[in-house]
């Protein structure tokens, strides 16, 4: 197999590989948001209760999540589970483990705010609400975008482990070509396909970063 | 008629009385200073009047109206919230350290709060709040952002902002603390622009000889209580031996 025909295949897989990552930001960036709330919620349940989805989240390993998450309806409640589930256990996997990560980033990101901000937008007149939305809000984001790069690139290199509930994105499908070649030159083009999608979700981020430099 | 009663006030941080028995009013048109050592609770009364602190017991009130009043116990109730809201309309607060919106562009901070909390007419609060970045001497920064500005340009904006909701009573807090002498003289001079327009304000300050000269009357502030109220030349003129020692560290006075 030549590794143009290898690529051809991967690039297949691919299109899994970028479904993943598109709707775990989609899904989880707005839900670490809801998350972080919660963590910094007053109401002492909800507050534990959030602590505790996220050191559970943060404490095991994102593989193990996946398996609970695909096979946890059979196990639990005797559900069959069909094909199609698959990807969507994928998905509620990853969205559950990226929120508890983004979440923090939140969290760090509001807690930094200068008191100060706040009280001017009181004084202003700003509800709550207000105040978050047009004052705190867009200033977080500026100051998030750093670490939140640094989740979006593990996020890539993390789409592989939906392998292990046997979803055919590209490094299921690396290994498999892999193992039937008995040639690791499915893998070595897989780690250049990853490194130059990484390489773009890098430079796109530097682009959001440089253009929220408008002000200090 | 008052603009502002403050009646009786009483607040203390865990332990600590930080204000004891605080009572004063301010009279349409007239300037008002605080001044006193630090820690003598100016800025925590400034905070109280501006609600971002709140009272323990005593009586708040604007042009007639109780923002808080004592209950039957003794201890300070406030006004619902949205009472509370519409008397916040009557005043403005300016910072020690400005905080403008650093994302917004220097019109922007200003017209922001009118037009999206307030709901007034766009093109009527752009028109004032060009007028007020006139009046401060900063029409040309009105695209810039806050980084962009030297301390005293901030601190005027700020004023500005506070302005463009036409407040009937302009608090400041300390609001030269934070900058050079060069930069204190042009942010004093317009806070003297609007004493002379007949601006109400009331105004916490370390700047001895500008409260002298601006003030209808100054307060003296010491460990939590009011200890002399007066016109500034009384005042400063005074035999109380605790504000004489005070008075005595600033020089041209």
């Amino acid at each position: 197999m030549s590794v143009g025909a290898i690529a051809e295949q991967l690039l297949s897989g691919m299109g899994t590989s970028f479904a993943i990552f598109a709707l775990t930001l989609i899904f989880s960036l707005p839900l670490g948001l809801i998350v972080s709330f919660g963590r910094m919620s007053k109401n002492k349940l909800l507050n534990m209760i959030v602590r505790v989805y996220i050191s559970i989240m943060r404490g095991t390993p994102l593989m193990l999540q996946l398996f609970v998450v695909y096979y946890g309806p059979f196990f639990l409640f005797g559900i069959r589970i069909s094909s199609e589930y698959r990807f969507w256990a994928a998905i509620i996997g990853f969205v559950l483990n990226y929120a508890a990560y983004f979440a923090e980033i939140y969290r760090a990101g509001i807690e930094s705010m200068p008191v100060g901000q706040y009280e001017a937008a009181k004084v202003l007149g700003y509800s709550r609400s207000k105040t978050f939305i047009r004052i705190i809000l867009p200033q977080v984001i500026k100051r998030i975008v750093p670490p939140v790069t640094n989740e979006v690139i593990t996020l890539v290199k993390d789409t592989s482990l939906a392998f292990v509930i046997s979803v055919s994105e590209m490094f299921s499908t690396a290994k498999a070509i892999a193992a039937a070649q008995a040639s690791v030159t499915a893998l070595v083009v897989a780690g250049v396909f990853y490194y130059i999608f990484n390489l773009i979700v890098a430079l796109s981020m530097d682009r959001i970063e440089k253009k929220l430099n408008y002000y200090r | 008629m008052n603009v502002l009663e403050i009646n009786h006030i009483n607040k203390s941080f865990g332990n600590l009385d930080v204000l004891k028995d605080i009572s004063f009013s301010v009279n349409e048109g007239e300037v008002v200073s605080i001044i006193g050592p630090s820690g003598s609770g100016k800025s925590t009364t400034l905070r109280c009047a501006t609600f971002l602190e709140t009272i323990d017991s005593g009586r708040i009130t604007y042009l007639g109206e109780d923002a808080a009043s004592n209950n039957e116990m003794g201890r300070a109730v406030y006004a619902p919230k949205h009472r509370l809201a519409e008397i916040q309309n009557n005043f403005g607060l300016v910072f020690q350290n400005f905080n403008l919106f650093p994302h917004f562009t220097v019109i922007k901070n200003l017209v922001d709060a009118p037009i999206h909390v307030h709901g007034r007419n766009k093109d009527q609060v752009y028109e004032e709040a060009y007028g007020w970045l006139e009046k401060m001497g900063l029409a040309d920064k009105a695209e810039s952002y806050p980084y962009q500005l030297s301390g005293g340009q901030q601190q005027r904006v700020a004023i500005a902002r506070a302005l463009t909701l036409n407040p009937k009573i302009l608090f400041f807090d300390e609001p030269t603390s934070a900058l050079d002498p060069e930069l204190t003289g042009e942010v004093l001079k317009v806070i003297k622009d609007l004493a002379d327009m007949k601006m109400t304000m009331v105004i916490v300050t370390h700047e001895m000889i500008f409260a002298k000269e601006v003030s209808n009357r100054v307060i003296f502030m010491d460990n939590g209580s009011v200890l002399a109220e007066d016109e500034p030349e009384k005042l400063f003129a005074t035999d109380n031996q605790r504000i004489k020692d005070f008075l005595g560290k600033f020089h041209g006075i």
